[in-house]
Formats: C-alpha cells, structure tokens, sequence
C-alpha cells in the first residue's frame, strides 16, 4: 500500500512549498524595489526635465514633413519643384465649434459653398489627435492679415507656411513626371502612417508615383511644449527629417519642346529613346494637362473638363495607348523569316495587288492595289509590301511569330520605371483559345504578319523595339530615372537578349530599314530628304475602322477621327545609333507623310548643333 | 458518502465554535486590503475619468459582482473544485477553440464569445483561473518535486492554451496564464537544473517566437520599447506621455485633480491600462509607495494562506494565484513606467473594467475556500 509513503510525502512536500515560497518573497522584494527605484529615478532624478515639460504647458511630439525630392530633367532643368505656399489649417481639438469657426472663415474670406464643400471634405482627413490639417492653400497676403486680425475669434485655426509641389513646365511634362495629390484613403491604407505623418501628399501618377519610396524622405519630428492654445512656446529636441532625394531623368526638355514642336496641334505620342541606355529622352503623349491644377485637390468643374473632353488629355497615350502597330513591325517579321530560314534575304515573291491563300477565294489586299510586281525583302522593306508579308507570315505560322516578336516585347511591360504601363497584345493561338474559345484560323496569321487583326501595341513598345533592333539585339528597358543623386536604376530584371543564328541578319535588316529612308522607292524618303546623316525606319498605318471586302478606302468620307493612324518608327545615326523614336498621330492617315517627318525633326535636334534651342515658357514665372 | 455539494454543511459533532469569518468563510485581511484598494481606485478613476461620476459608479456595479462572485466561490470546499477539474479544463479549452473559429472580433484581435441577447465573454478569463488549478491538480497528487515525465505533461497542459490565446492575439492574457502555470511547476520544487535548461533554452525560443508567431503590432510594441525614441508619433506615443506624466509628479504629487498630462486626452487609455500614470502624476511617489505597500500586504496573506494549506492541491494553487497577483502589479507598473513592453495588463484591481476585476476577486475567493476550509485549525 503507498498510504504511508504519501503522509510521509506531504510533510516533505509541505518542506519543499515552504522553501519555494521564501525564494519567491525574495524575488518580491527584489522586484517591488526595482518598481520603486524606477519611480524614484523618473518621479525624484528626473523631476525637474518632466515637471518642466508639464507645468502649464503640454508636451507635443510634432512630426516634421520632410522635403519632397524635386525632380531634373537631364540639364538640370526643373521638372518637379516644392514652392512655398501659405495654408490654412484648423485643429479640429482645438475649436470647441467648429461649424462657427467655419462660418467665420467663410465670412472673412468670402468663400462660397463650394470652397466650403472643399474645405470640410479636406478636414475629415486628420489621422492623429491635435494635427493640423491644412484646408485652404496660397492664401494671399490680404486674406492672411485678414485671419491674422480675427485669430482670437478663431480657436483652432492657423495659418501655415509649408511646401507645395510645383511643376513649372506644367503640361509640357504632365504625362511622363506625373504629379502628386492629396493621400486618400485607399494609400492611407497602403502606407506607412508613420513615415507620412505631417506629409499630405503621394505620388499619383508618373515618375512621382514610381519613385515614391525615393521621393518622399524620412519624416523628422519635434518634442515641443505647447500651452493650452496650442501655440508652440519652446522645441525641446529636434530631429532634422531627411529630405527625399532628387531624381535626375533622362528627359531632356529642348528634345520634349522638339517633339510637342513638331506634333503640332495633333494628337498623338512620341517618344525617344537613347538605345545604349534604354533613357527616355522625349515621352510626349499630346494633347497633355496642367498637373498642377491636381495637386492641392482639382474642383469638380476642372477635373469634369479634362474627363469628358473629345480629346482625352488625361490619357497616357505612350505608355497606355493600344494601337494596331501597322507596317511598323515587318522588320521583325523579317527577322523572323530570316531566323527560321523560312526565306532568305534574296527570295522573291509576285506581288499582283494581293494575296490568297491556297483554296480560298478571299483577296488580302495590299496597300497599293496595282501591286508591286517581284518583291525581294529590301523592296518589300522599302514599299511595305503587304503582299511580301502575308506570304512570310504564312510561311512562318502564328506560332513561330508569336514565338519570336515576343522577344522584342511586344504583348509585355517593357518599361523599368513607369507607373500604370499596359501590356499590349501579341495573339497566339493559346491566347485566342482562352480568350474567345475559338481556333486560330490562317487568316489571322496572314493580317498579323502585318501588324494589324488582334495585335496591340504602345508606342513606347514600338520605340522600345526599334531600339532594341538599333542595339542588335540587346535589351536595355526604357527608362525615365537617370540617377538619383548618384545612384541609378535597379536594371535586374532584365529580358535575356536576342540573340540570331546569323548575326549579320542584322545589318542587313537594318540596311533595309534604310532603304524605307533613302531609297529611290522608300516610303519616307521624302522625310530623310537633304540629311547629313543616315537614318533607318520604318513607316506605318494604323487601321482604326475595318474595311469592308470590296469596299474602296476613301478617307474623304470617313469621319476625321475615324481616319487611320499614322505610325512611324526609326533609329539615327545607322553606324551609331544615338536616338531610337516612335511617332504615333491619331488620324494622321499616313506615316511616311505626317509621322516621319515628325521623327526627322527630333533626330536633327538630337544629332545636329542647334543655333536656337527650343524652350518652354515656365509657369508660374513673372 | 461523499456530500453532493461543495457547500461544507455546519460540523454535526458540535467541536468548539469557530469564529464568524471561518463560518462565512471570509478572510478579513484580504477583504479589507480590497476594500482600501476599492476606495483608491474611485478616487483615481473619477480624476482619470474627467470627474464622470458615471464611471465610477459602473465601476462601483463592476466591484459588488466581483466581491458577490468571490464570497459565492469561498463557499466551495478546495475539493470540490478539484473533483471537477478535468472537466473544466477540457471544456475552457474547447472555448478557447470556439473563440478563434466563432469568436467576436475587436480592434484586431478576436477574444470573445458572443451569445446573441444573453452574454458577452472572454473565455481566455476564465483560463486564467482554471490554468492555475489544472496544474495543482495535476501536481497535488504526484511525488515532489515532479519526476520529468510529469514536468513535460505539465508544460503541456500549459502550453494548449496558451497557444490558444496567443493566436487571437493577447500578449498581456497569455502572459499571465502561463506565469500562473509555472508558478505552479516552481513551488511544487521543479529541480533548478529544469529551470536554469529552461532558460538557456529561452534565447533560441525567443529567437523563434519573433519570426514565427509574433504578429507585426506584437513585434512593434518590443522594438518601441527597446528604443520608445524611435516611433515617438505611432507606438512610442503612450510611453512618453506616461512618462512625462509619472515624473511631473514628483515626491508628493500635484493633488488629486490637479493632473495635467493625464488629462486633456494626452494619455490614451488613461483610465484602464494606464491608470497608474494618473496616480502617479496627482499622488507622487508617495501615493506610487502606499499603493505597492497595500499591494504587497496582500501578497504576503496570499502567501501566509500557502503556508497554511494543508493539501498539496490547495498550497500549490494559492501560492500560483498570490504569485500571479504579483505579475500582473509587476507588469503594468513596468510597463507605464517604461521598463517592459506594453503588453496590455490592467493595473489589478485599479484599472476600470468589470471583467479582469471579476477574475482577481474570483482568485481572491479560492483563496478564502484554502484559508477557511481546514480541517484542523491553529486559529492563529
């Protein structure tokens, strides 16, 4: 039996409890008397610090927004700036009434409803108890006095010197820098509300939005000492908070002055690359908008011009406008021929006006309906033979074409460092049947070996492989930051280059595309005419609406903004390529005639000394 | 026969009268030393509460249902409670697993069960008195100190639900269910070499926990205490407030309703787990002294009552429900003083909320059970 054994237990175990139990009174004391020395330390040693801190006044841990990183353009010219503005900003824990202050704001300012609506929408922002919030921006010196006379009837409200982002080239750069706003709620969400607090503004769009993290800094704070009003009487420790840093861009603003220049008043896209850097040196998408207006919170009025104009301003054309890319990737379909060695470089074809596939009676037309006669690759080049194309395509199917044009980015993200780019559309026969569920049929391939059918592109695509054909195939993706203070873009993801099985195809692709400019019958020899240099190209056209079998293409009658769209692609100089460009003119009609000559313009301000550089006219300037 | 109820009926054989509070089953000191704290706690809380008499009064509500549940559970024999312990445990950890799949959510953590139109609870409460149980019971009847078989049994009916609470997430509550439980493991003589392995074992652990099962606000509330500095504006606030308030007290106070940091909204949850701030700025460090010295009065009968205990069962519980008291003063001074992180325990029995005040006075009356159900008496 274990009974006796557990009597004789409980009396050991009571021992052991016992014993437990001094330990634990020691380990009491210990600690209890750490609580008091803790309290003696804060209470009696540091008494005077906090009882400084507290007597009568309060102590405020204020953050300090730092200083927006302003943003270069390659010269140094200004694109992005912080001007100093006066704000007026209301405490909303400091006005015991607050609709009464309102009311007297409104009456001293002479506001109307609307600006009140404003105001009060700007005011149900504040995030922490006892901040700021800033309602009314560049205030004049008349209404600051105005408050300034009244402040004892307004508890709570303020008048702020603080820094709102500026853009003194205004449209001119709206689309490729972007601008910032106010923070909504979504990014309130998305960001840190710590590193943002006192700092009332994100990137929206752009360079501003991509570069954000960058941009923004590091908030600093102040611990000061308030009285009960609120007005600060004395900083008690300060950290400095670390300005974002500046970004230099690749841009260069003569060349943007150029390209707007040359587009005239059309709508359209343009945009210049640097093929050895991949730097984007012109990113014009016309007609632009003023991104200022945006930044302090654009009024309904404004903002519904901009949404509901015909000519859609707001509209990134370069980096989210898909057209049909037209005659202007034959040059790789070329490649491709060359590369599979489904043809050579000398093959022949019999251009009648048109091309039929085996057993079917449908005419695929070419441009010019008398047809060209025999057409080699550098003719076919040089007069855009549709015929030619069809023919390769066929030859080479959808799936080798799909294959081999997706190397150059086409159907992809191409760009390093831009915010929002869209992907495009490269078809293939997977893509149709999980898209349409439906067969690709041979037809399409026939249309897509010219650019046209399902294929979608932007025209940053179009000037990004036209710059990896100046390149031999290299990638470089575009991109707008050139360094920020020293440092340059992370380049690790990086497409793999394309590489031929004969290199020398492509010299010779590039011969052709020279042919485009100065052959005897290249379609945009007129817009090389007289040049110093040599350039290569290649013009095209967009088709905006089907026509229908049979039908003659009269562009009289089409509407003007049904018109086709012009395209044009190109590199300058041939033996060293300096400057890569794709022109897009909406309704231009035709690339040789309306869009080359665009991109001749910006190759001569590029390459040739100019007398009288372009410039803008700085907003905002006396 | 066994009695069917706990409730001890009158001694039948007549032995010599035992005085009115054994009868009662009462302590006297305890009862008095919460009283003291009771009244303290009115003062502080209506100069914390901006003067709303309102709040002291549902306070006052919150204390007549604690003290009511306490003199109700002094009543049951430490036997009854034993006996059904098993089933307890099984059925609180059944609720800890109904509050992560059903449980209510609030402020990012999900602590309550509600049934609609009858009650709302938190059963992570009613763990922090039956995990101190659970291990005296499991202790009480093996030989001491526990052979390593048992110590790993143990850690386990330990660690079930504290895993358990620390998935809702409740650092401060899962903190002092398993203090309560080693307190346990340690009065009942763990051999120290356990205990110095544990701890070395500690830093390794440690290192896991951050990676693993620390959420991201859990991980922030260390690294602001480590450097409060750092994040003055987002999770270092509440230190530096409480700070400023605790030392602007002084030696002697600036007088009851004379505050200034802790009110004026500068201190966020002045009236619950930051209250001690608000004693701090209005009583100075003498009013800090008085309230630690009731505060360890109450200890020291906690650890009288062990002494006294007769079983295994009831020495051990009482000695881990006195000790676990001493957590909660140690951390939440500690932690509005800024030398531990904020881990989200109230100041016992000051801070206003009905439902830890419950759990403490509950404590208070296992306690009283220990104490007035000997079967043979020193009356000292």
């Amino acid at each position: 039996m274990a009974k006796p054994i557990r009597i004789k237990d409980h009396l050991n175990d009571a021992g052991i409890v016992q014993r437990r139990i001094i330990f634990a009174v020691v380990f009491i004391v210990l600690l209890t008397s750490g609580l008091l020395a803790r309290m003696y330390w804060l209470q009696v040693v540091q008494y005077e610090h906090h009882s400084t801190l507290s007597e009568n006044n309060r102590v405020h841990v204020q953050p300090i927004p730092p200083a927006r990183g302003r943003i270069y353009d390659r010269n140094g010219i200004v694109l992005a700036e912080n001007r100093p503005s006066f704000s007026l900003s209301i405490t909303r824990e400091r006005s015991p009434d607050l609709d009464a202050t309102i009311d007297l704001v409104k009456a001293l300012l002479q506001l109307s409803d609307e600006d009140i609506e404003q105001l009060r929408r700007r005011l149900t922002q504040a995030r922490r108890p006892f901040e700021a919030v800033p309602v009314m921006f560049g205030l004049t010196e008349d209404q600051i006095a105005r408050i300034a006379v009244n402040q004892f009837r307004l508890p709570g409200v303020e008048v702020q010197a603080s820094f709102v982002r500026h853009y003194p080239l205004a449209e001119h750069f709206a689309h490729a820098v972007g601008y910032v706003g106010r923070i909504n709620e979504r990014e309130m969400e998305r960001i840190d509300p710590v590193a943002y607090a006192g700092t009332h503004y994100i990137g929206k769009t752009g360079v501003e939005r991509f570069y954000e993290d960058q941009l923004h800094g590091t908030v600093g704070y102040e611990e000061v000492e308030t009285n009960a009003r609120g007005r600060v009487l004395r900083v008690l420790k300060r950290t400095e908070p670390e300005s974002g840093k500046d970004l230099t861009l690749h841009l260069d603003s003569r060349l943007q002055a150029v390209a707007e220049q040359a587009l005239g008043n059309r709508r359209g896209a343009v945009v210049a690359i640097e093929p050895k850097t991949g730097g984007v040196l012109a990113f014009v998408s016309q007609p632009g908008f003023n991104p200022n207006l945006f930044v302090t919170g654009i009024s309904h009025a404004n903002y519904g011009a901009l949404r509901d104009s015909l000519d859609q301003p707001l509209f990134n054309r370069v980096l989210r406008g898909l057209y049909p890319p037209g005659s202007t990737v034959k040059q790789i379909v070329a490649l491709a021929g060359l590369d599979y060695g489904v043809t050579t470089r000398t093959a022949r074809v019999y251009d009648p006006g048109f091309y039929q596939l085996p057993n079917n009676t449908h005419k695929y037309r070419n441009w010019n309906r008398y047809g060209d006669g025999w057409v080699d690759m550098d003719l076919a080049m040089a007069r855009s033979n549709d015929t030619y194309f069809y023919d390769l395509a066929h030859k080479l199917g959808i799936d080798r074409l799909h294959e081999f044009m997706s190397q150059f980015g086409l159907g992809q993200r191409v760009s390093l460092d831009m915010f929002e780019e869209t992907a495009g559309l490269m078809p293939s026969r997977d893509w149709k049947r999980a898209s349409r569920r439906q067969p690709w049929y041979p037809g399409e391939t026939l249309i897509t070996g010219i650019g046209q059918g399902y294929m979608l592109t932007t025209p940053l695509q179009l000037a990004h492989s036209t710059a990896l054909i100046a390149n031999r195939g290299v990638w470089k993706r575009p991109r707008m930051l050139l360094h920020a203070e020293g440092v340059g873009p992370d380049e690790s993801d990086t497409p793999p280059d394309v590489l031929l099985k004969n290199p020398s195809d492509w010299d010779f692709i590039i011969k052709t595309m020279e042919g485009v400019m100065h052959g005897e019958r290249g379609t945009s020899r007129a817009a090389a005419a007289g040049a110093s240099y040599r350039m290569a190209g290649k013009t095209g056209t967009a088709q905006v609406v089907a026509i229908a079998q049979g039908a003659r293409y009269d562009s009289e009658a089409l509407k003007e903004r049904h018109r086709d769209h012009a395209l044009f692609v190109g590199f300058a100089p041939v033996d060293d390529p300096q400057i890569a460009v794709a022109v897009m003119v909406e309704n231009g009609e035709s690339g040789g005639r309306v869009a080359a000559p665009v991109a001749r313009t910006l190759f001569d301000a590029w390459l040739l000394p100019d007398p009288e550089p372009e410039t803008f006219a700085v907003e905002g300037e006396p | 026969m066994k009695p069917l109820t706990g409730i001890s009926a009158p001694d039948p054989r007549g032995m010599r009268r035992e005085p009115l509070w054994m009868r009662l089953h009462l302590d006297p000191w305890l009862l008095l030393l919460i009283l003291v704290l009771a009244g303290a706690a009115s003062f502080v809380l209506y100069s914390a509460s901006s003067k709303s008499m309102a709040m002291v009064y549902r306070q006052g509500a919150h204390y007549a249902v604690g003290l009511a549940a306490m003199m109700f559970v002094a009543q049951f024999q430490p036997r009854f409670m034993e006996r059904w312990l098993p089933p307890a445990y099984l059925v609180s950890v059944l609720l800890l697993l109904a509050v992560l799949l059903v449980g209510t959510e609030a402020k990012g953590a999900q602590r309550w069960i509600r049934i609609p139109g009858v009650l709302t609870f938190q059963p992570s409460e009613i763990m922090k008195l039956v995990m101190p149980m659970s291990v005296a019971w499991y202790l009480g009847r093996r030989e001491m100190p526990p052979r390593f078989k048992h110590v790993c049994i143990c850690l386990l009916i330990i660690f079930i639900p504290v895993v358990l609470i620390l998935k809702q997430p409740d650092l401060g509550t899962t903190l002092l269910i398993a203090a309560s439980g080693i307190f346990g493991l340690l009065l009942a003589g763990l051999r120290w070499r356990y205990v110095l392995g544990a701890l070395l074992a500690l830093v390794p652990g440690a290192v896991g926990m951050w990676f693993f099962v620390m959420h991201g606000y859990q991980k922030q509330r260390v690294l602001t205490f480590l450097n409060p500095e750092s994040d003055p504006l987002g999770a270092g606030w509440n230190i530096i407030q409480s700070k400023a308030a605790i030392g602007s007290g002084g030696v002697f106070g600036k007088g009851w309703l004379q505050g200034t940091q802790s009110h004026l909204d500068f201190l966020p949850e002045g009236h619950t787990d930051f209250i001690i701030a608000v004693l701090a700025e209005e009583f100075g460090l003498v009013g800090v002294a008085l309230l630690l010295l009731v505060y360890l009065l109450i200890i020291a009968r906690g650890l009288y009552i062990t002494h006294q205990a007769q079983e295994s069962f009831s020495k051990l519980l009482a000695g881990s429900i006195t000790l676990t008291f001493f957590v909660y003063v140690f951390v939440n001074i500690g932690m509005v003083s800024g030398l531990l992180p904020v881990v989200g325990v109230p100041l016992p029995m000051i801070s206003y909320g009905g439902t830890s005040l419950t759990t403490l006075l509950v404590g208070f009356g296992i306690l009283m059970s220990i104490h007035t159900h000997r079967k043979w008496m020193s009356h000292g």
